[in-house]
């Protein structure tokens, strides 16, 4: 008897677990662990990506060397990743998602928390509005 | 047998433990109703915000100090009059013009009263004003920031207590001398005093979009101590009222010389009939001197403009501005109800309580009513401006808010309490005894058009036993009690910083819609800003050297600095380039003779350092940013004077 109730409480206990993890656990699944299908988590769904537009890419420079560059090299490791050729190893959401929304990409995004056991240095929120965010993006289309 | 002993000897210290306890609370009351009624009214859980935003005076400390309610708990003190290491302000360049007086820099004021701005008689959460005493000021703190924004110092003035006290549409601030001064300053024995010396009162023009300050017109009034102040609201808007004590004119030993006369009065000031007068050019320009110390938020930086004349009017030639109602003994506080009819005259050395009625004010001037005149000023008949009087209501009535359910609530000092009386029938209705020696009192909104009629807070200037004794010097303290029922319930103690004369209160929701989260890079226009690390530099002039410095968690660029002096004038100009809520960094220079700097996310600010001694000394952050806020450092290398070391800088590689 005293057994049997010990397993009914295991079992609610895994189960209420598991719903915890589906539901807060961010999906660690599969997509999210491959690099150039993981979107990551955050505003932006889907990118349209077509030839580089020069101008966006020139506003998308200057808005990196304000806000970004105190961070971040594009020939080299600095306080966070390297940038040079990031189009080639992330998809344009993840991209633009880490930007927008890095807290909750920290905590959740199964990439972002490995570079953050990797850095040490959390990436900071800088205000970026989501049409700045692309331009950036355009400019790191560039950097190949 | 032992175990007996020992479970008897268990017994008798229960025993004693129990007449101990029991003992105490006869002692020492504690007032308030059950306390898990009491918690369950002020506990606001962890990560909940409280209702009401609550600002009280610092006091002597000279600061504003934010607390909420119902919870008591203290969020941020503002400094505004004394400068405050911890934010750097006072210290940094950008804020240093902000403590600016004709005086010089004083960087100290007692403050006393706080004013919320008000938009059709009711607060709407824009600024917080707040006067300065010792050296006559007023200050304006922006409530998107929760900064000192402006200082204005009030001329010929002896002392500023009575202000700021706002008008309805925050019109007009005012400003009344405590002392009476030689007008304009002469040197004259004390004992002229009769003769010479005068008061004023000021009226500071308050521009409606920035919330600018500036000196309109002030009244050249006979020599009295003019106390405490109002606005009139309602019917009453366009009125503001003083009390003045000392009307004997007492020069020495006020205590006793002071407090001869039977009545003194309560100076009701139509400033609407000021503003026609001086409309037809009534009014001369005197020449004085005083400050007025902006903050320019385009260039982050606080500005000072030094002011040289005052237009004058004098109740003489201005009949019909100012008129006195008699009020008994010694009136300390004046206050009008929420619909501006009731005036109500606080006498503190008075048995019992004045309350006049406004539209009885306005017959008794309309008939001519007077007992007297002095200097041009028209004495109102006293039984024709009285509405009625509160009997005996407690000793030493000071300051008296109200509910907006038809009750005033006036504290007494002498008999330590507050007095629930009925406005209408002049009948006391309640009383709770206040721990100890209550001052100021305060209702959110309790001086506008629409109180909260839920809290009233007791403003205590003694406390005694009722905290764990912290040596000599003991807290002062803010009672919260229950005011939504019949019975006033003592429902919180807790203790406040400096001396918290008055307060104000506003419901939360009309504040943090509005609060800033961190100013924008691209809008930051100070003259030494640095808008990206490529930008960081060094330059000498000179013996001065200007640091182009920035920050982000978690480096400074530059963080190694060679090339400076003994003997150089370095600023360092600081600016953070984080874009998030709640990153501030601090900077701190070994053998700085001032303060750190703490720097709002988008700001820049400036430390002043003279290195005396030759070798490399560090900086830092002082304001932990990250979990590598231990790395945020540096060094500067500091060379002989008269030596010719490169300049040079960097930061990694």
């Amino acid at each position: 008897m005293k057994n049997r109730i010990k397993l009914y409480a295991l079992i609610i206990v895994a189960a209420t677990s598991t719903l915890f993890f589906v539901q807060c656990g961010g999906g660690d699944d599969a997509a999210s662990n491959d690099p150039m299908k993981n979107k990551g988590i955050g505003p932006v769904k889907t990118v349209t990506i077509g030839e580089i537009d020069q101008t966006m890419a020139a506003e998308g420079k200057e808005i990196f060397d304000s806000k970004c560059s105190a961070c971040h090299k594009m020939e080299s490791k600095y306080i966070g990743p390297m940038l040079k050729g990031v189009t080639e190893r992330r998809t344009p959401e993840w991209i633009m998602n880490m930007i927008l929304n890095p807290e909750e990409m920290l905590k959740k995004d199964p990439i972002a928390k490995q570079l953050m056991k990797e850095y040490s240095a959390p990436m900071a929120n800088q205000g970026i509005k989501q049409d700045e965010a692309r331009k950036i993006l355009e400019y790191f289309r560039t950097v190949k | 047998m032992n175990r007996i002993y020992i479970k008897f000897t268990a017994l008798i210290s229960f025993a004693m433990l129990i007449i101990a306890l029991a003992s105490c609370g006869e002692s020492k009351q504690s007032g308030a109703m059950t306390a898990s009624g009491a918690a369950e009214k002020v506990y606001v859980a962890p990560g909940e915000y409280d209702e009401f935003y609550a600002f009280m005076s610092g006091g002597f400390s000279g600061q504003v100090s934010v607390y909420g309610l119902p919870s008591g708990r203290l969020f941020r003190v503002i400094p505004v009059f004394s400068q405050d290491a911890e934010k750097g302000y006072g210290y940094a360049e950008e804020t240093k013009n902000m403590l600016m007086t004709s005086w010089g820099f004083v960087p100290w004021d007692d403050a006393h009263h706080p004013q919320l701005s008000r938009t059709n008689g009711v607060t709407d959460g824009r600024w917080l004003f707040i006067n300065g005493n010792n050296t006559p000021r007023i200050a304006r703190i922006d409530l998107t920031t929760f900064e000192t924004a402006e200082i204005i110092e009030i001329p010929n003035s002896g002392g500023n207590h009575p202000s700021p006290y706002v008008t309805e549409n925050t019109e007009y601030l005012v400003a009344g001398t405590r002392f009476s001064l030689p007008t304009p300053q002469e040197d004259v024995s004390i004992n002229e005093y009769k003769e010479k010396f005068k008061g004023t009162l000021t009226f500071i023009k308050v521009e409606p979009t920035h919330g600018t300050m500036s000196v309109a017109f002030q009244l050249l009034m006979p020599g009295f101590d003019y106390d405490l102040a109002t606005a009139g609201k309602g019917k009453s808007h366009g009125w503001s009222f003083f009390t003045s004590y000392n009307v004997e004119q007492a020069n020495t030993l006020k205590e006793v010389n002071a407090s001869q006369l039977d009545k003194d009065f309560i100076t009701a000031v139509n400033w609407k009939k000021a503003e026609e007068y001086i409309a037809q050019g009534k009014g001369k320009v005197m020449k004085t001197s005083y400050y007025h110390n902006v903050y320019d938020e385009d260039k982050q930086t606080a500005i000072s403009y030094k002011k040289d004349e005052v237009l004058i009017l004098t109740p003489e030639e201005c009949p019909g501005v100012v008129y006195y109602i008699p009020t008994p003994k010694s009136p300390h506080g004046v206050d009008v109800d929420p619909t501006g009819n009731y005036i109500v005259g606080n006498g503190k050395l008075s048995a019992d309580m004045s309350v006049y009625s406004f539209d009885k004010m306005l017959t008794t001037i309309e008939n001519q009513d007077y007992e007297t005149t002095i200097d041009g000023i028209p004495v109102l008949k006293y039984e024709s401006v009285l509405d009625g009087i509160v009997l005996q209501p407690g000793l030493g009535p000071l300051h008296t808010e109200f509910d907006g359910k038809g009750f005033a609530y006036t504290t007494f000092f002498i008999s330590s309490e507050i007095v629930k009386w009925k406005l209408d029938d002049k009948s006391v209705v309640d009383r709770v005894p206040c721990y100890y020696s209550v001052g100021h009192l305060m209702i959110p909104g309790g001086d506008t058009r629409e109180p909260y009629g839920k809290y009233v807070i007791a403003l205590n200037k003694i406390t005694k036993d009722r905290y764990l004794p912290t040596g000599p010097e003991l807290a002062h303290s803010a009672q919260l009690y229950d005011i939504s029922g019949s019975k006033m319930e003592l429902l919180l103690d807790f203790p406040t910083i400096g001396e918290p004369h008055y307060a104000q209160a506003i419901p939360a929701s009309k504040i943090v819609p509005n609060s800033k989260q961190f100013f924008k890079i691209e809008e930051n226009n100070h003259e030494h800003v640095t808008k990206k690390e490529a930008d960081a530099k060094v330059v000498r002039k000179g013996d001065t050297v200007r640091i182009y410095m920035t920050t982000i968690r978690s480096h400074f660029v530059p963080d190694n600095i060679e090339g400076i002096k003994v003997g150089d004038k370095v600023f360092f100009h600081v600016t953070n380039l984080e874009q998030d809520w709640d990153v501030p960094h601090g900077f701190s220079m070994m053998g700085a003779r001032n303060s750190e700097l703490l720097i709002m996310p988008g700001h820049t600010r400036t430390l002043y350092w003279e290195p005396t001694r030759v070798g490399v000394y560090p900086f830092y952050c002082t304001d932990f940013c990250s979990a590598l806020h231990q790395e945020m450092q540096g060094y500067i290398r500091v060379s002989p004077a008269g030596s010719n070391p490169e300049l040079k800088w960097w930061t990694g590689d």
